[in-house]
């Protein structure tokens, strides 16, 4: 389990039928449009993460305006990478949702709970997932996937 | 007895007896082989009971395993598996199994039939709390909780699949290897220890090899599929909507302090195969609840798969081909069959035992163990002695989760038995014995048929091999319950007998369900598994009608017992609610603050200082800071909501009952919101950052609550609002400063002096703090001089120390929820302890807020006369004014002369503190015509606290009602 | 139960707050008159059968969704972002 740390992190929701002209120009500045409903994407300098109902979280200093409402998100996040053989084991006793390699694939990302919190899942390796929650959370996040691991590995 | 001497054992107790048992095996199966035949005591007569199953429908040896806070009671010996050292105790029993003082009870049958309860403590009405109901609690109940929290682990997880099979017996095994060959994703569970179901065993062969061969080659074929999730242990519990099934797994292996001993899974199947078997039924026949009376099938079970013989001289008494099975195993093995009885007519059956054709058991014999019994054959009665008697009166299909959403299954005459009807639950097929397919040869066919079904309905293309098996025809002739005197057993769980479900259609209880609520029968934890099928069949006689009317009663989740601690795993202690820490969280605790929760925010309650040894001291002293210098106060928890577009102006007015539009940039409007109902939801203020570009303020109860609101304004009301919402509460660490000196503090701190031109009341914009970009605001919830400053999250924790260590040079410092919540009482300001969902804006006097220049949220229903007459109660100050000088919040109101009883009441108070201002006891309550009552003197009484005030009506703004003090 | 979100797909109903009849997208005019905002307000049908209702992917995506379905066989039948419910 790792933090990661996204040091410029915005919400980008387009206004009123601007979602392609808002792709359009974040493709412009960061090498990246706005990614489909449940993906992320990601360049060497940037990364796009749907993010909800018409928002995206971009990881990048963007300017929108007109396009979309841009709000800085750099502080409100809480973000850990948890990686290992028993990572979709750990995440199955936290997470409702079907997170199978073969339904759940790289670049995947969901909206959904772990267990009491709001958070967003992004699959980022075979065996690799970046969960984001909110900051005043991040303790409980630690301690829910610790506690999680813990009972996963005293199974054997 | 053992049939071969084990090579590996251990040693447990039993009732403090130690056992030698192998590991994995049943506890059952060991108490047998040691010879223990009195396990446990009924639930009602506190009969002596013994063994009867082998699985998890087990009604008799319930027993508790542990001691003091991790004992689990009502555990089925059954399933329990045998490891070294387990402590297993009998239930139900005192002083000691064999000699149970409540086994009077049994003496007292004849009083204690069936509606017992119902007819006798109806009267004196008085006597039921004080007198039956404790008696009848200690005497009721099987296993006891040790009241002590548990420190077990549990576990609860989520799975997904294509198909999930339940039951891996021959159908079950049958329809994992088609659809696993076919590449589909698939859970198949099974209750036991090992998938195989009967073929473990049942002495056959499939293909030309031991059935249990077969088995292990089909398990190595699915253990080398990726595709393929064997699950032992686990029980499908139940069946929901959507393809949702709740599942209990019971994990093996030693303990550990971090392993958890059950796990609740909820598993997702876009298709299921329910192949969950059949279950033996028993015959109803007088004392057949003798320690050594068993199923037929179990005796099987013990002797093929344990190697455990359950007696030495063995009777078997049946009214269908399978139980001849039992009587040739058990040969077969070495043990004396003392007869085979059927109570059909002219049986053919090779052995080397006697067959006695349409004969009947009609009693047993021996009080702690089975000594003998009498079989009557032609009007013939005669003894034979045995210590084990294998009954089989059919087999059940295991139908039950069909029947979880609503199905109701279909009798069958050929088998004497209930099957699923189809299609009972979207998705879900059946296959095998549970289907009453009742043949090996069949269970693989239909196994294999359903899951070749399933795969092509997924887009696969299955192959259907079926191998070779035990063909041999399932013929019974029903047989429920013989004639005769004695107490011929049905439920052996809850003790109800033939005569109970008699007494019941006597006295017109005569549908299934009244009969079942009446006896009792199917409602212990077994839920009847066993003896349904026998009570309707008696039940349906004894009306005179035919079974498929009679009808069943309606199966529930969850098939087997599921333990609270599953259910809830992991939601205790730290995992109960997540904790939302604020930037000063860890300043505040080191300054020795409690902490208090809020919703799921913790925040300081006071900042306790040395020789203050009363929260009221430091609550005092802190309101001090704010009324005579400067105070500091983390509200980062208050809902912050950044709107923007087009259309922002344009949501707020829709949203909030006054108008945003007008609202100039760089400046604050307190804002009140209604829900459509015309009731107060929330208030706040909100900031205008920019033309299309505003930041709303919740209240942190309602935080998310506003965001749904919003979100359905803006997606359901007015999807052609163009504006979009974002929480931005966890981006902003927000301290309040308030109090005289509050500019003083933050000209010392800020990168640029606050001038009072620039900075009117409810001024807001952008600041800096030693260069980090951050926002002001110049609003008060103390009526103080006062601001709010916010500062992106990460700088939270050094601003509020650079704060409270200015506020400490200045005479101020840091203040908590007490002194936030005194300070907002003297001036009269309202939270949702006076927002608390039935108040209007007329009720707190902000009906003239409502702008009828537009449409808002709320508007037209608040308009209705019933929410703006005088005669509501409304928002008013109280004050002691009689020699009690403490109010309490959530008192009642009542004229001086008035009884303090409920049709009398005047109104109730919300909130109350001390006000150290004014020397003085405050409350903010509502009262009928409040507003036209200030001055008048009423009284305030506590029913809970027995407290009584007189009280003066007041304004509810105590404290500089002219607001010179924010605005200065 | 199971709602399958427009945008995320099926998920746990855990995951979905529930608001009430669909009737909500159908706001009265301020001067509707009492009885319509009564129908809006207060008066529901309770039917055996189909029901459209109004459910919030709250620890989800944030979309307001209309969800068809049926109260006797609990079979979701549809749903629809309620943005996009042409009115």
């Amino acid at each position: 389990m790792t933090e990661v740390v996204l040091e410029r992190l915005v919400l980008v929701s387009p206004y009123i039928g601007q979602a392609k002209w808002a792709s359009a120009a974040l493709k412009e500045q960061i090498g990246l449009g706005l990614s489909a409903p449940g993906r992320a994407i990601s360049n060497r300098r940037a990364r796009v993460i749907w993010a909800g109902q018409r928002s995206w979280l971009v990881a990048a200093e963007v300017k929108l305006e007109g396009l979309a409402a841009v709000t800085d998100q750099s502080d409100a996040w809480a973000s850990l990478r948890i990686e290992g053989a028993g990572v979709e084991d750990v995440l199955a006793r936290l997470v409702p949702i079907d997170l199978r390699a073969s339904t759940f694939k790289g670049g995947h990302t969901a909206r959904t709970m772990l267990a009491h919190m709001n958070v967003a899942i992004t699959r980022v390796g075979a065996q690799a997932f970046e969960v984001m929650a909110m900051r005043s959370m991040a303790g409980t996040l630690v301690h829910d996937l610790q506690a999680a691991a813990a009972q996963v590995t005293a199974r054997g | 007895m053992r049939l071969q001497e084990p090579e590996d054992t251990v040693s447990f107790t039993f009732d403090g007896q130690s056992i030698r048992g192998v590991p994995g095996e049943p506890v059952a199966a060991a108490l047998m082989a040691a010879g223990v035949k009195l396990v446990a005591r009924s639930f009602k007569y506190h009969r002596p009971r013994g063994i009867m199953s082998a699985g998890s429908e087990e009604q008799n040896a319930l027993v508790t395993v542990g001691r003091g806070a991790q004992a689990e009671p009502n555990v089925r010996a059954t399933v329990l598996e045998v490891s070294a050292g387990l402590e297993v105790f009998s239930q139900n029993a005192w002083p000691s199994l064999k000699y149970d003082v409540m086994a009077v009870n049994d003496l007292m049958a004849p009083f204690l039939g069936a509606g017992f309860y119902y007819k006798t403590f109806m009267w004196p009405k008085a006597f039921w709390e004080k007198l039956y109901e404790p008696i009848i609690r200690r005497a009721a109940g099987l296993g006891g909780l040790s009241g002590q929290p548990n420190a077990d682990r549990y576990e609860k997880a989520f799975a997904f699949c294509d198909v999930l099979i339940i039951g891996g017996g021959p159908a079950g095994l049958m329809a994992a290897l088609t659809a696993g060959r076919a590449g589909a994703d698939i859970i198949l569970a099974d209750e036991d220890t090992a998938m195989g179901g009967r073929l473990l065993r049942e002495v056959e062969d499939i293909d030309g090899q031991p059935a249990a061969d077969w088995v292990e080659e089909a398990l190595v074929e699915l253990r080398a599929l990726p595709n393929v999730r064997l699950m032992t242990r686990t029980t499908v519990t139940g069946a929901y909507d959507q393809g949702t099934y709740g599942a209990l797994e019971r994990i093996a292996g030693p303990r550990h302090i971090d392993k958890p001993l059950e796990c609740f899974w909820r598993v997702v199947a876009k298709r299921a195969i329910l192949s969950a078997g059949a279950l033996e039924r028993p015959i109803a026949f007088p004392d057949n609840d003798r320690p050594g009376v068993m199923m037929a099938s179990a005796v099987r079970s013990y002797v093929n798969r344990w190697g455990v013989a359950p007696g030495k001289t063995v009777a078997v008494f049946g009214n269908n081909d399978d139980a001849h099975r039992t009587a040739h195993d058990l040969a077969a093995a070495g043990i004396t069959v003392a007869a085979l009885i059927d109570s059909r007519p002219d049986i053919q059956a090779e052995g080397d035992f006697e067959v006695l054709s349409n004969a009947t058991v009609t009693a047993t014999k021996g009080r702690h163990a089975l000594e003998g019994i009498t079989v009557t054959q032609d009007g013939e009665a005669r003894e034979i002695p045995v210590d084990c008697l294998a009954i089989s009166g059919g087999w059940n299909p295991t139908v039950h989760l069909t029947c979880h959403m609503n199905g109701r299954p279909t009798w069958r005459e050929d088998i004497a038995s209930f099957v699923p009807t189809p299609d009972s639950i979207p998705g879900m097929v059946t296959a095998g014995a549970c289907n009453g397919a009742f043949t090996t040869a069949a269970c693989l066919k239909e196994g294999a048929e359903a899951a070749a079904d399933v795969a092509r309905g997924l887009g696969l293309k299955p192959k259907v091999t079926v191998p070779a098996a035990d063909e041999r025809a399932y013929k019974i002739a029903p047989l429920w319950a013989m004639p005769g005197k004695g107490r011929k057993w049905i439920d052996f769980q809850n003790d109800v007998h033939v005569k109970d479900i008699n007494l019941a259609a006597q006295e017109n209880f005569r549908s299934v369900e009244h009969m079942k609520r009446y006896t009792t029968q199917g409602m212990a934890p077994d839920q009847g598994k066993s003896s349904n099928v026998v009570a309707l069949a008696v039940l349906a006689d004894a009306t005179g009608r035919g079974i498929p009317e009679t009808g069943t009663t309606t199966f529930r989740p969850p098939f087997v017992p599921v333990s609270i601690a599953a259910m809830g795993a992991g939601s205790q202690g730290k995992g109960f609610a997540p904790e939302r820490l604020t930037t000063s969280h860890h300043a505040s605790v080191a300054r020795g603050a409690p902490m208090i929760e809020a919703g799921l925010w913790y925040r300081p309650s006071y900042f306790p200082q040395q020789g203050e040894t009363y929260w009221r001291q430091s609550c005092d002293r802190e309101v001090g800071y704010v009324r005579n210098a400067v105070g500091v106060c983390d509200v980062s928890t208050l809902g912050k909501i950044d709107i923007q577009g087009p259309d922002a102006a344009a949501l707020l007015d829709f949203v909030y009952v006054n108008m945003f539009s007008t609202l100039k940039q760089g400046r604050v409007r307190y804002g009140l919101m209604l829900r459509e109902d015309g009731h107060v939801m929330d208030d706040g203020t909100t900031a205008r950052l920019g033309p299309e570009h505003f930041v709303m303020t919740t209240t942190t109860a309602a935080a998310g609550q506003v965001m749904r609101h919003l979100e359905f304004a803006l997606q359901v009301l007015r999807p052609d609002l163009d504006a979009r919402i974002a929480s931005v509460t966890e981006q902003w660490a927000q301290f309040a400063v308030a109090g005289p000196r509050s500019r003083a503090l933050l000209n010392a701190v800020l990168d640029a002096r606050l001038t009072d031109a620039d900075w009117p009341f409810m001024a807001c914009g952008d600041v800096a703090v030693a260069g980090v970009a951050g926002r002001l605001f110049r609003i008060s919830f103390s009526g103080e001089h006062a601001y709010e400053l916010a500062v992106p999250a990460r700088y939270g924790a050094s601003l509020f120390r650079l704060l409270t260590a200015q506020a400490e040079t200045l005479g101020g410092g840091a203040y908590g929820m007490e002194a936030l919540n005194v300070l907002r009482i003297e001036k009269g300001f309202i939270t949702h302890a006076e927002i608390h969902g039935r108040v209007t804006a007329f009720d707190i006097g902000m009906d003239r807020m409502i702008s009828r220049k537009k449409d808002c949220i709320g508007q037209t229903a608040a308009a209705r006369s019933g929410l703006m007459s005088e005669e509501r109660e409304q928002l008013v100050g109280l004050k002691p004014v009689g020699a009690v000088k403490q109010l309490t919040a959530g008192a009642y109101l009542f004229e001086p002369g008035a009884a303090a009883e409920r049709i009398n009441s005047q109104g109730y108070t919300t909130s109350e503190a001390y006000s150290p201002t004014l020397k003085t006891g405050l409350a903010l309550g509502f009262l009928k015509r409040g507003r036209a009552r200030h001055g008048e003197v009423i009284r305030m009484v506590d029913h809970l606290r027995e407290i009584e005030a007189k009280v003066e009506v007041c304004d509810p703004v105590f404290f500089d009602p002219d607001g010179g003090r924010a605005r200065g | 139960m199971r709602i399958t979100c427009p945008n995320c797909g099926e998920r746990d109903r855990r995951e979905f707050y529930y608001q009430g009849d669909a009737v909500a997208l159908a706001r009265p005019a301020s001067d509707a008159g009492p009885q319509a905002w009564d129908d809006y307000l207060h008066n529901r049908e309770n039917p055996a059968g189909d029901t459209q209702d109004l459910w919030f992917h709250e620890a989800g995506c944030g979309a307001w969704i209309v969800v068809s379905r049926n109260t006797v066989t609990h079979a979701i039948d549809s749903t629809t972002l309620a943005a996009t419910v042409k009115r």
